[in-house]
């Protein structure tokens, strides 16, 4: 496969939208519901989803278009990763029904890349930088074959457009949070998905990099690709996302990024964690960057000064 | 001269020989996933409870490697599902298991009448006790052990360094931990009639931690432990035989020592951080040294 054509594996019915349907998300997902269905590359009906007895999502309905750059926003807890990893095939629906790309989560895995918090990271583990990005093209190399040539360039490749190229021999606990970041969504870059999911991308990092991040994804989504990514910066969310999903344990608002992030949208999905200031919003709730431990997952907290 | 080759006359000596080699490689590079999994805990219990398997076998008369066998993959299946369906912490649920079987184990051995050299042989080991039979068995085990690492060595470490990532673009974590885990207790096997069920977790653990000291390249690191680790073998294998020793406990104290010199010696060890230069000085390879940051899991 070659590595950096981009609109390759793509299929002609799914992925271009006609032109008419370029404001398409405007209407929202209710509107027409079969329609939205169809064309949708994730797309939930009625989900509810927790852990043990803990419910983290409820009644949630959402259908994101091909070519969308979609934020979710909410407080700590209101379920935007679980959401995330209901996407990915990493959490099953309590109830409900949910497609990505067209196909129960799960089945199209290898279009997907998923990229978990930074704090699910083993920043200790003896992987090198490209290590780390060889790892997304591991999953459609298949068992048994080993990296070649055209892994190695799409690799190269996904760290130039990183700007981490000159890093290929580093341990990945030597790096900034920044440059950690970076490394992630330049593994998901060489996976070639059609689809991004990711973690808390930008969050905790210098606005160089932010910057940087927003413009690669927002190549990805002009590509056809769709970006769906949880944050806690608003300001972010607001600039460079088009879209913008708010959550608390159900969908809050969604819609374009201007019109879900006002103020009275984001009281709701804050509840009374949120201070609006002469216009200014100020979510107070979020000393704590992410949301806590799902059962099972081990979360990698560094000691002070370990960052450079 | 003569201290190296005289024992090689020995038929049991070149069995112990290859047997120790072929443990001391099985076990580092399997090791090298249970280390940076940090599962030594889960090793430590499937050895233990191959115990009882062992008991059993030697009861009904059957060959004790298909026992030990039976019962360590069975645990190592048992604490996967376990695992999985959380209702009680993972290192709770295995310390009751890992005691569990074990006691069953001795319980059964206890009541046997007389003395019973072999089943003690399999609790602190003695390779040079090992037959052709048993060589033969352990090799084609630790043999498939290494070809299952080698077809499968990215989807293991993918898995293991970021499982959620690995999942989540289609590897199979979950039959992975199961293969993994079995992977543990068929190694654990083989090394039984090396070290024995109460060392066996060091000779696992020990060859990777000390890798771990000197590279943070995954494939320099699995590499490093299974030189470690067959170095580790022989050396300790000739040293039970000149000063008339347990083999098993000589193997992981040879291994403790590399550890222990790198540790104070090693280019991140206690010595160089004294002094304070800890990072390379602009070489080629000056970010191959480990960042020495340690991931606490919260």
């Amino acid at each position: 496969m070659e590595p950096t054509t981009p609109d390759r594996h793509e299929h002609p019915h799914t992925r271009r939208l006609p032109v008419t349907e370029e404001h398409g998300h405007e209407h929202g997902p209710s509107l027409d519901p079969a329609h939205a269905h169809a064309h949708a590359d994730v797309w939930l009906s009625d989900v509810s989803a927790g852990y043990g007895q803990r419910v983290a999502l409820e009644h949630v309905s959402l259908a994101v278009e091909p070519g969308s750059l979609l934020a979710v926003v909410g407080p700590n807890g209101a379920g935007k990763s679980t959401l995330l990893k209901l996407m990915a095939g990493l959490a099953r629906p309590w109830t409900g029904r949910i497609e990505i790309l067209g196909n129960p989560p799960g089945r199209e895995a290898r279009r997907v890349a998923y990229v978990p918090q930074a704090e699910l990271v083993d920043w200790a583990f003896p992987v090198t930088v490209e290590d780390v990005v060889t790892m997304g093209r591991f999953p459609r190399l298949g068992p048994i074959r080993r990296p070649g040539a055209d892994d190695r360039r799409a690799v190269e490749h996904a760290l130039e457009q990183v700007g981490m190229a000159h890093h290929l021999r580093t341990q990945i606990g030597r790096l900034s949070g920044g440059q950690r970041r970076r490394v992630f969504l330049a593994r998901a870059l060489a996976a070639e998905p059609d689809l991004f999911l990711l973690d808390e991308p930008v969050t905790g990092i210098d606005p160089t990099t932010q910057e940087l991040l927003m413009d690669l994804l927002e190549q990805q989504a002009q590509r056809g690709k769709t970006v769906v990514a949880t944050t806690h910066d608003l300001a972010c969310a607001a600039q460079r996302f088009q879209q913008v999903l708010a959550v608390n344990r159900t969908v809050v608002a969604y819609g374009p990024s201007n019109i879900v992030l006002d103020a009275d949208v984001l009281s709701r999905a804050y509840g009374g964690h949120l201070l609006v200031i002469e216009g200014r919003t100020v979510v107070l709730d979020d000393a704590h960057h992410h949301d806590d431990a799902a059962p099972g997952e081990r979360h990698f907290h560094e000691r002070e000064g370990d960052h450079h | 001269m003569h201290l190296l080759l005289d024992p090689l006359s020995y038929q049991f000596f070149l069995r112990a020989l290859v047997a120790s080699a072929m443990v001391g490689t099985v076990c580092a590079i399997v090791g090298t996933y249970v280390v940076l999994r940090g599962v030594a805990f889960i090793g430590d219990a499937i050895a233990h409870a191959g115990f009882p398997g062992i008991v059993i076998a030697y009861l009904l008369g059957w060959p004790l490697y298909i026992g030990a066998t039976g019962a360590a993959v069975a645990t190592a299946l048992a604490i996967g599902v376990v695992t999985r369906r959380a209702g009680i912490r993972q290192d709770t649920a295995i310390g009751v298991l890992f005691a569990g079987t074990f006691a069953f184990g001795v319980f059964l051995f206890s009541g046997i009448k007389g003395y019973v050299a072999d089943l003690f042989s399999f609790l602190f080991g003695n390779v040079l006790a090992i037959s052709t039979a048993d060589l033969i068995a352990l090799t084609i085990l630790g043999l498939g052990v290494i070809v299952v690492v080698a077809l499968l060595w990215k989807e293991l470490l993918y898995a293991t360094f970021d499982p959620l990532g690995a999942a989540a673009s289609g590897i199979r974590v979950d039959r992975l931990e199961l293969l993994f885990l079995t992977l543990v207790a068929i190694t654990i096997v083989v090394s039984l009639q090396a070290v024995g069920i109460i060392l066996v977790v060091a000779m696992l653990v020990t060859p990777a931690a000390t890798a771990q000291l000197v590279t943070v390249r995954f494939t320099r690191l699995m590499i490093t432990a299974a030189a470690i680790g067959v170095a580790s073998a022989i050396l300790g294998l000739y040293i039970s035989f000149w000063l008339d020793v347990a083999s098993g406990a000589t193997i992981v104290l040879v291994q403790t020592a590399w550890f222990v010199v790198t540790l104070v010696l090693g280019p991140r060890g206690l010595v160089a951080r004294r002094r304070g230069r800890v990072s390379g000085d602009g070489a080629p390879d000056a970010d191959d040294v480990p960042a020495g940051v340690v991931g606490v899991p919260g």
